[in-house]
């Protein structure tokens, strides 16, 4: 008789919200695998309708503290595209330039703070920097320039206020924008020298058979526009995002579960942006990209954290010459006109793709609105990810198992707030010998 | 004072609710001050920032966001029950958040409408704030909280006094930095004279309206904010529904939306 093992682990650290892992094997076989997601859900989609098109950059701000540009920019863009808004190309750089601002902090985070103590067996950032004093000093300096970024066109990071439907309420001035441009010239600098650590780091390794999917653009790295393409082949409009992702149901967690459409689970965030768009890196980035291959661009989510290095090089690199090339738009934000109608919007948030629907009556208020997180279509790939990795944990000790359980769901910066949901992370073993 | 060695450390612990985490966010988005903090306290329980999770007791407990399953009820009443001290942070903690909208909606039906299977979820028909569940020592307001007012409530409360955060209104952080008044100059919709200070006044400064985001003011009188925001020719409904924001279920927020939506039909 094959043993019966399940694995439970109280609670899931440094990932932003809560929630649990239930993991039952019967010998090295899995026969029960769930990352169970019960954070409360807060009916973002209920309570928006009705709403003014024009609240929805407030009002989407607060599904996640840690991402809220990427909320904001994926219901402005879907509401422009039903209002058929001209945007001011001065403007679509400085929403480039919000975009840089929110990755930059949001994975200089989750690379200190929540990931970089796994690899040096630490329980937190803090610890870090007990011991690596200069490296989290240096991180949290960029960090800050991140925020200094949202604060500029947002007034702050968490929730910022700037954002409109048509732009912003206020362009920076030219003096604004060359001060921001002078403490930017050496965050490339910063920025290589924060991967170059955290690359030396004894990062492990899991590469798996795995769809990345991300938003594509012609011309540049993705953010805010783009078609939805995968390494697989996928190559739709942003409108056509239901004929190629399915979301649906199941019980064990309170966000809906998003897969290809033929059944696959799918992986969204720095690892596919990076995948799928590297030949648009800025010359640092992609050199930087070079001395770290063959671990990226790869299919390895262990190496995501070093895609999110990567990108916080490129950010510093983009923000740079948006900084440089800056000619203060001839309006802050373009005007409107409401009108009924159905709209889509893509971003590339921190975690990756975020998709949003939008319909308006004719007053442009919403009459019904859909949100997909990149967290809630990274779920069934996560728990595809923990299958793989649970027969290679069997020989380790309890406490290093769960270790290794957690900091591969941590690979995946999970956001369970943002998909407006609670994670504890819980593996329990039993270890049961059959009568 | 304690100071690092010199005697044991406040043990702080950091609890979530439902909230998008934006609050205890701000604890660490203080760059500058977060590791001299962690010298100053002893941070036991901070799940989105540190694997190292002590029982309590506590001596501060920060709670960030609101009461909406029968679970955290009894979440809630343990924490206060370990905690010597408990502070509310943020507008879902100190009055239930945006997603109180759902107190006057009916849940189920939203359930329905955005999941397949609304049954296998557990929630109740209300969001709340802590202070309707266990007594609330302090509260920080804002969405999300001021960095520095957490801050400044956390040395004071090392220093042996009582927090002492502003009761008055964004009008006069206007005052202050000499912005101009956009509800007065430019007929923009602001609720800032309503609306507690700690933002810096971020809105009118950059020449849009006020929305609420720190909740009201001590003393507001929303019904003369109402008129005025008629006066500039804007629908009750429209009124109303600027009411029914972040802070929708504080009461003199809600007591002019609901009179507004009465008379609006």
């Amino acid at each position: 008789m094959a043993e019966r093992r399940t694995i439970e682990v109280g609670a899931l650290a440094r990932v932003e919200g809560q929630g649990a892992l239930h993991l039952t094997l019967e010998g090295d076989r899995v026969v029960e695998l769930r990352l169970e997601i019960y954070e409360p859900p807060r009916f973002f989609e209920g309570f928006l309708r009705g709403r003014a098109a024009r609240e929805l950059p407030d009002l989407m701000a607060r599904i996640c503290g840690i991402c809220p540009v990427a909320y904001q920019m994926s219901a402005v863009h879907a509401v422009e595209s039903i209002f058929d808004v001209t945007i001011d190309p001065a403007v679509r750089q400085l929403r480039r330039l919000f975009t840089c601002g929110e990755w930059i902090e949001s994975h200089l985070l989750h690379m200190f703070f929540l990931a970089a103590p796994d690899y040096l067996g630490l329980d937190d950032g803090i610890a870090v920097a007990k011991l690596h004093p200069v490296q989290v000093e240096r991180a949290l300096r960029l960090r800050k320039l991140g925020h200094r970024i949202l604060a500029l066109l947002g007034g702050r990071p968490v929730n910022p206020v700037g954002a409109c439907i048509g732009g912003f309420a206020r362009a920076p001035t030219r003096s604004e924008m060359a001060s921001l441009e002078s403490e930017l010239v050496h965050a490339a600098g910063e920025a290589e020298a924060c991967l170059r650590w955290i690359a030396s780091l004894p990062i492990p390794s899991r590469p798996q058979e795995i769809e990345l999917v991300s938003l594509r653009h012609p011309h540049e790295y993705p953010m805010n526009e783009g078609r939805l393409v995968s390494t697989r082949g996928l190559d739709v409009a942003v409108s056509e995002f239901d004929s190629a992702f399915v979301e649906s149901q199941v019980p064990h967690s309170t966000a809906l579960h998003c897969r290809r459409r033929d059944g696959g689970a799918y992986l969204v965030g720095p690892l596919a942006r990076l995948a799928l768009n590297a030949e648009h890196l800025t010359p640092a980035a992609s050199a930087a990209l070079e001395t770290l291959r063959p671990r990226l661009p790869s299919f390895d989510p262990a190496a995501s954290v070093l895609a999110r290095g990567i990108e916080v090089l490129y950010a510093c690199e983009e923000a740079l010459r948006i900084a440089r090339s800056y000619e203060p738009p001839a309006a802050p934000a373009a005007s409107w006109t409401p009108c009924a109608g159905v709209g889509h919007g893509a971003t590339e948030a921190p975690r990756g793709l975020l998709y949003v629907r939008v319909e308006t009556d004719a007053a442009g208020d919403v009459v019904a609105i859909r949100i997909v997180p990149p967290t809630a279509q990274n779920q069934a790939r996560i728990e595809d990810d923990l299958r793989l990795l649970a027969p290679r944990v069997l020989a380790l000790s309890h406490d290093e198992a769960r270790r290794s359980c957690e900091s591969a769901i941590r690979d995946y910066d999970p956001c369970i707030s943002c998909s407006t949901h609670f994670l504890t992370l819980e593996i329990e073993r039993r270890i049961r010998s059959e009568d | 004072m304690s100071t690092p060695g010199s005697a044991p450390r406040p043990r702080l612990a950091v609890h979530k609710f439902a909230s998008c985490d934006g609050c205890q966010l701000q604890l660490l988005n203080l760059e500058d001050e977060l590791l001299p903090l962690a010298e100053r306290f002893e941070i036991t329980h901070f799940l989105e920032a540190s694997s190292r999770v002590l029982p309590g007791p506590w001596d501060v407990s920060l709670v960030e966001g609101s009461v909406t399953t029968a679970h955290d009820v009894e979440r809630i009443g343990r924490i206060r029950d370990e905690s010597a001290l408990l502070i509310a942070i943020g507008a879902c903690a100190t009055a239930g958040g945006l997603q109180a909208l759902r107190n006057r909606a009916d849940v189920e039906a939203w359930k329905a409408h955005v999941y397949p299977q609304p049954r296998w979820l557990e929630t109740l028909p209300t969001s709340t704030p802590i202070s309707a569940h266990v007594k609330v020592d302090h509260e920080i307001q804002g969405c999300p909280v001021s960095g520095a007012q957490l801050l400044r409530v956390l040395l004071r409360l090392l220093l042996g006094t009582q927090p002492d955060l502003p009761g008055h209104s964004v009008c006069i952080e206007c005052k202050r930095r000499g912005t101009i008044c956009v509800l007065v100059t430019r007929r923009i919709p602001c609720l800032g004279p309503l609306t507690r200070a700690g933002c810096g006044a971020l809105c009118p400064s950059i020449g849009r309206d006020c929305y609420g985001c720190f909740g009201p003011a001590d003393d507001p009188n929303p019904e003369a904010l109402a008129l005025q925001l008629r006066m500039l020719g804007l629908p009750a409904a429209d009124i109303a529904r600027r009411f029914r924001g972040i802070y929708n279920a504080a009461a003199p927020f809600r007591r002019v939306a609901e009179a507004l939506e009465r008379e609006h039909g």
